[in-house]
């Protein structure tokens, strides 16, 4: 297969890129090659964050904060050194306002327990989007249910982008919290987040965003976003899974009680009282992922290697040649055609159920995913059960884009005939 | 995973019940009906049961689903008509047997035509498409008016 074999607009070492990713090498019943396609589901991993993550099991693995001894230390260090790697990713003010989660469902569920239970009352609200993810619905709702505040959904348009006067309506000071995803799972659909950001603090509301999609395919600001709280799961960027990130304002982190109690999370206990240690670990509670935390490390700095001009555009040209490919099939239709998009197409076709196109598609080595894409208010909006998503990442090719269309084509030849 | 496999899930006789599936319709007058549904995939049907002294007597079915699900609808509408309670209870279970278990013990004979989807085994994530309208029936026989779910 030859990576480059169309025009290309941007100077962009794909076949190096590849290279980085030994998966990208398998072969799929031994004939035909990957072709992976979601990688909104999970990314896959450069061989620098593999062989991280080996070198600490290999020559440093020891518990953190713990000993005194060599290994401790030097597993202390990488620990930390993750951390800091992360407060640049996102341009934090500091490291101390990054807490290490096992990604942003579990950043979400400490949000809502730790800063949003013990906050909320009977009158205020919570607002979140129509497009979000299952992970920053259902917190919510729980926290709602506990405490009296009703939750407040920002409706889609038709295009699947979030409609922006709806929002500015649904705002007031009884808006306690936005939570908003940045970058849409299931539509690819870019929200203009900073503007949404601004509004939102300009009623008082605490701002909370989920940036598990848009982490693996922008650079990330934090300070320039001026949000409150932010979260970014390691295995949709690069890194291993189990591992994520919460950004938090040291004040709003400061102020906060513990999300869960135990051993690293403390300074003194004893069956009268207990002093709860520092930011961040006063949200770390017990033995932390550590080869997780290293392994994200990792990925940030394989990623900061990148030309993220290049990348992005190359991503931008995946999605444009994928939706004119695919639009050019028959009874086929593009969920969600936002202004603002990443590379994220989500798709139905007439009488073939997605879940038969993932199947067949398999076959040919080429790896969608089919379902709500735990978005079913996504689904519910566009009346759809489920639809087929192709998610890009940075080493996806033109080629894979054309084995897509072939391989849909072959799903209409089974399945209609 | 081969060529071969792929011809033994989507077998033409599937393929037909699923483009046109038998007593697809509502029946007014059922004596249960009961709705079933696959989270994971959006499958959703309702079976719809009429029974006239312990057998059934008209059944159908309505929904949105794959083409294992609706074939397997469809094929169970057709052959657990005119049973009895115990004989499709029967039938579920060498069904579910089939299609779920992992030795090649099933024999094909005693499934008949439902013989077909024996091939959804290997497909590990399809048995649920495959086994929802039976759960979906067994929950209307037992008149239990809950929503059907394969999580």
């Amino acid at each position: 297969m030859t990576l480059l074999s169309r025009p290309h607009a941007v100077q962009f070492n794909l076949e190096s890129v590849r290279d980085d990713f030994p998966i990208l090498k398998r072969r799929i019943s031994s004939s035909k090659p990957l072709v992976y396609l979601d990688n909104a589901a999970t990314s896959q991993k450069p061989k620098a964050v593999l062989d991280a993550v080996t070198q600490y099991y290999e020559c440093h693995n020891a518990n953190v904060h713990r000993g005194v001894h060599i290994l401790s230390e030097e597993a202390t260090d990488l620990y930390e050194g993750a951390r800091q790697k992360v407060q640049n990713f996102l341009n934090a003010p500091s490291s101390k306002e990054v807490i290490f989660v096992r990604g942003t469902t579990e950043a979400m569920n400490l949000l809502a327990q730790s800063y949003a239970r013990p906050l909320l009352q009977a009158g205020d609200e919570v607002l979140i989007s129509h497009m979000e993810h299952h992970s920053n619905i259902v917190p919510w709702q729980m926290v709602c249910e506990q405490t009296g505040a009703s939750l407040k959904v920002i409706p889609l348009d038709e295009y699947g982008a979030l409609n922006q006067e709806a929002f500015t309506g649904l705002l007031s000071k009884r808006t306690k919290i936005f939570a908003c995803i940045h970058v849409s799972n299931a539509l690819g659909t870019v929200n203009p987040i900073k503007d949404m950001i601004q509004q939102a603090k300009s009623v008082g509301a605490v701002t909370i965003i989920d940036g598990a999609q848009a982490a693996p395919h922008y650079p990330i600001d934090v300070q320039d976003l001026g949000c409150d709280f932010y979260a970014i799961s390691g295995h949709k960027m690069f890194a291993p899974t189990g591992i994520g990130a919460l950004f938090g304002r040291h004040e709003l982190l400061d102020a906060m009680a513990p999300y869960q109690g135990g051993g690293e999370m403390i300074k003194y206990v004893s069956f009268d009282r207990t002093l709860y240690n520092d930011l961040p670990h006063k949200f770390e509670a017990g033995t932390p992922n550590i080869s997780g935390a290293i392994g994200l490390g990792a990925a940030i700095d394989y990623m900061a290697q990148l030309d993220w001009v290049a990348v992005t555009e190359h991503e931008q040209d995946l999605l444009e040649y994928g939706q004119q490919q695919l639009s050019e099939l028959n009874s086929l239709r593009i969920i969600g055609q936002a202004p603002k998009k990443a590379s994220v197409i989500s798709f139905w076709m007439e009488d073939a159920h997605p879940h038969d196109v993932g199947t067949i598609l398999s076959h040919a080595g080429i790896c969608v995913r089919t379902g709500h894409h735990c978005a079913q208010p996504v689904m519910q909006h566009f009346d759809v059960p489920a639809t087929v998503r192709a998610s890009f990442a940075f080493y996806n090719t033109r080629d894979e884009v054309d084995a897509l269309v072939e391989g849909l084509r072959h799903v209409r030849k089974v399945l209609v005939g | 995973m081969d060529v071969n496999d792929l011809q033994d899930l989507y077998q033409q006789v599937i393929l037909d019940h699923s483009r046109t599936p038998r007593n697809f319709r509502v029946i007014d007058d059922a004596t249960s009906t009961v709705e079933g549904f696959n989270p994971l995939c959006g499958d959703q049907i309702r079976v719809f049961l009429s029974m006239t002294n312990d057998k059934v007597d008209d059944i159908s079915f309505q929904g949105k689903g794959c083409a294992i699900c609706t074939a397997s609808s469809s094929m169970m509408t057709q052959q657990v008509k005119g049973k009895d309670r115990e004989q499709v209870h029967q039938l579920f279970d060498r069904f579910h047997h089939a299609v779920a278990s992992d030795n090649d013990t099933v024999d094909p004979e005693t499934l008949g035509k439902l013989a077909v989807f024996i091939g959804v085994r290997k497909y590990p994530m399809r048995v649920k498409c495959a086994s929802l309208p039976w759960h979906t029936l067994k929950a209307a026989l037992e008149q239990s008016n809950q929503v059907v779910t394969t999580e």
